[in-house]
């Protein structure tokens, strides 16, 4: 279950802990946000550039605090955490992020290894998934490349499969789509929908409004910082 | 292409190449080869204080002027009546120096003329004693006056406690170099750590938003920074050794009794040149850098986490 209530985000006032510091002069990135998405739900976020689709997503994934409002994620209320409550946390919580945020100095393999290696999964049980997972996104023959040697769309299956290979309870993407060709994006989505009929809490941020009309789903639409639509 | 090594076991998160300073072994072992000194100045003023302190701390010296002469009509010669009573106070062994023990003493002030006897004056008697009761040399001084009007007593327990007092200082000094130098390890520690947290700042922000604990990525620098400074700090050590070996046979001459002074050039010698901790201290250092470079470190790692949301 996600819920955020009344949540507001204010940039000038983004801090590990809030403040209830003046806003004078502050940018509204969020305003008033309320939505409820339930335990292995699937949500498209829409909206224009600018409309607050990323902050919504960093709030999502703790990058970020909100200025206003109640967060719960996964049944837990986001405010009361500490330092590790947040990395435990995190580790449920697989995140698409629209520039890849690779690791620029491991290879794709070890970047998809990485959340497994953080839960201190067993190696021979990483070494398969991994293996598995990059073959199942086209890239068994990339292993061994870093990110810098892999096209966009490589870099975004990459990415792609760094986000699920821990089978997280909330599933974040931003534009995943953004970079690979029709195929590839719907063996994405074909991958995504698995993992959400699986359990998996799933919010894709996106502008490719055919993409949402192929995989319909209720749709939660932001404009300048507003929801406008959900539902 | 050929398989590249995937990131190894003991480097799970992939940082270990984030530390790459390499100078960090250099400059602890310079500071560990300056924490091998000042130990073994502390080391050496203890030792060489015990040493001295020990012959010194019981010894007294009684000086009898007119010595021949008697204390009354028909009594005793006065260094007669100082030795009783030296002896009476428990002083068992006091005897009177001979002229021939006497000699080589009084030598360098007054040439041969102590050893002919051709002095025109009459010299002394000289009362050497050991014992308890030297430890309170007032209490003796007046008996003595009493008895032997004239007398002077010289006792070992007066410059003993200065030359305590001189021990100590050094021995605080050489331990405030220790701790002013682990500082010191400590910090050139923290700059590398620093560096090496710049360098992969957008890394560890990626690392930590896939729900890396503190203790993670912490451990990743520790790992490498202790291994750094351990490296560090026995290079230092080891440097450090043959100089404390030159140094701890120079100072033997001034403990005639240890092998190192009596028997100059054996492996017996050798061996005896430094104490125990001394010879221990590459294992010592070692371990005291490892674990300065895992604190400081650690303390780093964590300080800097913290402005990371």
């Amino acid at each position: 279950m996600i819920r955020f209530s009344h949540v507001g985000l204010n940039y000038r006032h983004i801090a590990p802990s809030g403040g209830a510091a003046s806003r004078h002069g502050d940018t509204t990135a969020l305003d008033d946000i309320d939505f409820d998405i339930p335990e292995g739900g699937f949500r498209w976020l829409t909206g224009p550039s600018g409309a607050g689709k990323t902050s919504l997503l960093k709030l999502m994934y703790l990058a970020i605090h909100p200025t206003d409002g109640q967060i719960d994620l996964l049944g837990t209320d986001t405010a009361g955490l500490d330092r590790r409550g947040t990395a435990l946390l995190r580790r449920r919580i697989g995140v698409v992020y629209q520039d890849f945020r690779l690791l620029q100095h491991l290879t794709a393999y070890d970047n998809v290894a990485l959340p497994m290696r953080l839960a201190r999964r067993k190696e021979v049980h990483v070494r398969a998934d991994v293996t598995e997972l990059l073959r199942w996104v086209g890239l068994a023959g990339r292993l061994d490349h870093r990110p810098d040697e892999l096209s966009g769309g490589e870099q975004q299956r990459v990415a792609i499969a760094r986000a699920v290979i821990t089978r997280p309870s909330l599933l974040l993407a931003d534009e995943p789509t953004g970079n690979l060709d029709d195929d590839q994006a719907e063996r994405l989505m074909h991958l995504i929908a698995s993992l959400n009929r699986l359990g998996t809490t799933v919010v894709v941020a996106t502008h490719n409004l055919g993409l949402v009309a192929r995989h319909p789903a209720p749709v939660m639409e932001l404009e300048a910082g507003r929801m406008v639509r959900h539902g | 292409m050929a398989r590249r090594r995937s990131a190894s076991r003991a480097d799970r998160i992939g940082l270990r190449a984030a530390m790459a300073d390499r100078l960090l072994p250099f400059v602890v072992a310079a500071m560990s080869f300056l924490a091998a000194l000042a130990l073994a100045g502390s080391l050496a003023a203890s030792a060489l204080a015990t040493h001295w302190l020990s012959g010194a701390q019981g010894l007294v010296t009684v000086e009898v002027p007119d010595p021949a002469t008697p204390v009354s009509a028909n009594g005793p010669h006065r260094v007669d009546a100082a030795l009783a009573l030296l002896k009476v106070k428990g002083l068992a062994d006091a005897h009177v120096l001979s002229q021939q023990e006497l000699a080589p003493l009084l030598k360098p002030w007054l040439g041969s003329a102590a050893a002919d006897g051709s002095l025109p004056i009459a010299l002394p008697a000289v009362i050497v004693a050991h014992g308890s009761a030297a430890a309170d040399p007032s209490a003796l001084e007046s008996g003595l006056d009493k008895a032997v009007p004239g007398t002077l007593v010289e006792s070992g327990t007066r410059w003993a406690a200065r030359l305590e007092a001189l021990t100590g200082s050094l021995r605080a000094s050489a331990a405030a170099i220790l701790v002013i130098v682990a500082l010191v390890a400590a910090s050139v520690v923290a700059v590398a750590v620093r560096a090496g947290l710049a360098q992969r700042r957008e890394a560890i922000e990626i690392i930590h938003g896939l729900g890396a604990l503190d203790s993670d990525i912490a451990n990743q620098f520790a790992r490498r920074a202790m291994r750094l400074a351990a490296t560090g700090g026995l290079i230092g050590a080891l440097i450090a050794l043959p100089v404390l070996v030159w140094l701890g046979r120079l100072s033997a001459s001034f403990a005639v009794d240890t092998p190192a002074a009596t028997g100059a050039g054996t492996p017996a010698s050798f061996a005896a040149a430094l104490p125990p901790l001394l010879w221990a201290s590459p294992i010592l250092f070692t371990v005291a850098t490892a674990l300065i470079g895992w604190i400081a470190t650690q303390a780093t790692v964590r300080g800097w986490l913290k402005k990371i949301t």
